[in-house]
């Protein structure tokens, strides 16, 4: 990750962005909170959160659709908080139905140089290239109604791309579309990326597609960013507890801390800075600290504290999943090696261990149980 | 005109969806095929009785305007037409002012239309109250609200204030209701909000935004407006006649006493001129194809 990051300053022609402080109320809603963020040249941040927190309204505010309420928005240095959108060049790629229906794949990439003043040689090559840089030059002289929505997204990518944007925003390009494509398509979106070198800001609220694309990772939480990190340290290390329970699986065990640590299945492993520190706590715990061993019948008739029973195991490819039913009744879902899948078969009586990886944890919350929660 | 009864362009006078489609494609069974028969006998019937509702006063008129002498058919009433200087007049000025009108309605209401839809939403439902209320005021209380305005305008704006042209202030108000209906059923097929701010952060200003992208993807709403908005100025009489202005129902009406059949040529030769510029229209008017929803699978 570090290393792309370099790369594309050094490639690149990417500005500097930054939101400083922004607010914006609609009515009584606070949909951005004070956000911060300072974006480097060339640098992919994508914007985490869960629906409603106002993704959209930072991505509108930087792209100037939208107006913020308080705050300043800076690109390259420059104040552009009251700058309009036409006047901003920044290339924009909405969710979908975007295209112009009217024009041709062609004439959509071509619109913003036609305002530019390009004249249609020009206008025609350029457009051209920009359709080549996505794969669809030979749609050129297709409508929208003629293209697939994959397609679409990408001549609504070449369009924004065309205008030789400052900056390009990004507001949840692939939800609308398969999983397939949107894999596909995400890669392709971070390769053109990487290779123009341009600052970007990724709007989604899947995870997988934030901690796949990004250089850091803006997580958000009703209009406040709760933590901007490179996406291993944002797995890794949450800061806050939204973070922890947001981003990626995670397993809600009883434990008990000291200030420094925490006994959880019987492991002691150290604590996250900003964690719940002392007594009877909730240690959120990645199923792949999570290490399962089957036990020998006699071994599992002596049951003691870490033994669990099998309740489910799904294939995952390369990687299998256990879910286990601890004692006490609660769920815990373990990572495994794939072989290992045809031993974890249910009812098997297995041990479980904790690793001594840095664990978050949280106040436990009087009446909800202990169950495994996926985060999606 | 396939196109057209997609129902979808905008397009609303006459473009009645086919409503058999679904059923008929029901697999045949014989209580179906007994039901089909009993509801297909219903339809024909209703059918009948609403065509002949609407025809037979085209018959009448076409049966009158065509009498001649000793009960031979002729055309003598349509070529008399042209004989009466104040007909010609009548016509000429409400085409104008069905032009007039039409500018005017549009460049009213679209950019107020696509300026509420981007910036202003929650204002939608006022601006849909606001088209729809001149259906509400009887065409008396309007002139005895206006008529001071007119003579106001009569005594002071010269040749211009006292020209007929002027009622097409009025008839602007009056084509509201039809004409913001068929606009905004034809916004409602595109996202006009992401189209504008695309348009928008590519650069275009307000102005151009409306006329290279708003404009071309509404055709089909803004064609049947304009259809909407001249059939109803030619068909106006109530305020034209209060006001003393020789529009064409006037001057139909005021003839109507003196050559009846002239009279009458002229109404139908001005609904048969309504409904060819309907069938024009509907033949050029674009359908559902051009919309941002994407019909294609993704390829392999
Ligand atoms: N135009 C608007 N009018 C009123 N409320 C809005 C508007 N746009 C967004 N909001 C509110 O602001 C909050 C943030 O919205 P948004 O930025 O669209 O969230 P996200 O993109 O993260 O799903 C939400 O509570 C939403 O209801
Ligand atoms: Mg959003």
């Amino acid at each position: 990750m570090t290393a792309t990051v370099a790369n594309s300053s050094v490639a690149g022609h990417g500005v500097a962005v930054a939101f400083e402080d922004l607010h914006r109320w609609y009515g009584s809603v606070h949909a951005l909170d004070g956000l911060t963020i300072d974006i480097a040249p060339g640098e992919l941040i994508a914007l985490l959160g869960p629906s409603g927190c106002g993704k959209t309204t930072a991505l509108r505010a930087l792209g100037g659709l939208d107006e913020a309420d308080a705050g300043r928005i800076l690109v390259d240095g420059a104040d552009i908080t009251h700058v309009p959108t036409n006047k901003r060049n920044m290339g924009i790629v909405f969710q979908a139905y975007s295209l112009f229906p009217n024009m041709t794949a062609r004439d959509n990439v071509g619109y913003g140089l036609r305002l530019r003043g390009v004249d249609p040689a020009a206008r025609k090559r350029r457009a051209d290239e920009a359709l080549d840089l996505v794969g669809l030059q030979p749609q050129a002289g297709r409508y929208p109604h003629q293209m697939s929505g994959g397609q679409q997204q990408r001549v609504a990518l070449a369009r924004a791309l065309a205008i030789e944007p400052k900056v390009l925003l990004l507001d949840e390009p692939l939800s609308a579309l398969d999983a397939k494509v949107r894999r596909q398509l995400r890669e392709e979106i971070r390769r053109i990326q990487l290779m123009l070198g341009i600052t970007t800001l990724f709007v989604t609220h899947d995870q997988e597609e934030a901690l796949a694309m990004g250089d850091r990772v803006g997580v958000m939480s009703a209009g406040r960013l709760e933590q901007i990190a490179a996406p291993a340290e944002l797995y890794d290390r949450p800061k806050t507890r939204f973070v922890a329970e947001f981003v990626g699986l995670t397993n809600r065990m009883p434990g008990t801390a000291d200030g420094d640590r925490v006994v959880v299945g019987g492991t002691s492993v150290p604590l996250l800075p900003g964690s719940a520190g002392r007594g009877p706590v909730i240690a959120l715990v990645r199923p792949e600290n999570i290490r399962l061993t089957a036990l020998t019948d006699g071994a599992a008739a002596s049951a003691g504290p870490g033994t669990a029973r099998v309740v489910a195991t799904s294939f995952l490819g390369s990687l299998g999943r256990t879910q286990v039913v601890l004692p006490d009744g609660s769920l815990v879902v373990a990572q495994t090696a794939a072989s290992d899948s045809s031993i974890l078969v249910p009812d098997t009586a297995v041990r479980l261990e904790v690793a001594p990886n840095p664990v978050f944890t949280v106040e436990p919350e009087p009446a909800s149980s202990s169950a495994a929660t996926a985060v999606a | 005109m396939g196109q057209v009864s997609q129902g979808s362009s905008g397009f609303q006078l006459g473009a009645a969806e086919p409503h058999g489609g679904a059923f008929l494609a029901q697999p045949p069974s014989s209580r179906r095929g007994s039901r089909r028969s009993a509801s297909g006998v219903a339809r024909v019937v209703i059918l009948v009785v609403i065509l002949a509702f609407l025809l037979v006063p085209l018959v009448g008129m076409i049966e009158f305007s065509t009498r001649g002498d000793y009960g031979a058919r002729s055309l003598d009433s349509y070529a008399a037409i042209f004989s009466y200087p104040n007909m010609v007049d009548g016509i000429v000025t409400s085409l104008e002012i069905a032009a007039l009108t039409v500018l005017g309605m549009l460049a009213l209401l679209v950019p107020t239309m696509v300026w509420t839809v981007v910036r202003v939403p929650r204002m939608r439902r006022v601006v849909e109250f606001l088209c729809l209320l001149p259906l509400a005021f009887p065409a008396i209380v309007l002139v005895v609200g206006i008529v001071p305005i007119y003579r106001w305008m009569g005594q002071n704006l010269g040749a211009i204030g006292a020209s007929p042209l002027t009622l097409a202030l009025i008839d602007i108000i009056l084509v509201l209701p039809y004409s913001y209906r068929a606009i905004d059923s034809s916004m409602r097929s595109i996202d006009t909000a992401t189209l504008a701010d695309a348009s928008r952060s590519l650069g275009a200003s307000w102005p151009r935004t409306i006329l290279q992208i708003i404009v071309p993807n509404l055709r089909g709403g803004i064609l049947s407006a304009s259809v909407l908005a001249i059939a109803l100025v030619l068909g106006e009489y109530t305020i034209s006649s209060l006001l003393s202005f020789q529009t064409l129902q006037v001057v139909i009406f005021l003839l109507g006493k003196r050559d009846p059949y002239v009279s009458v040529a002229v109404s139908f030769g001005a609904l048969i001129f309504a409904f060819v510029l309907l069938f024009v229209i509907s033949r050029f008017a674009p359908g559902a194809v051009h919309r941002g929803q994407h019909t294609v699978e993704e390829p392999a």
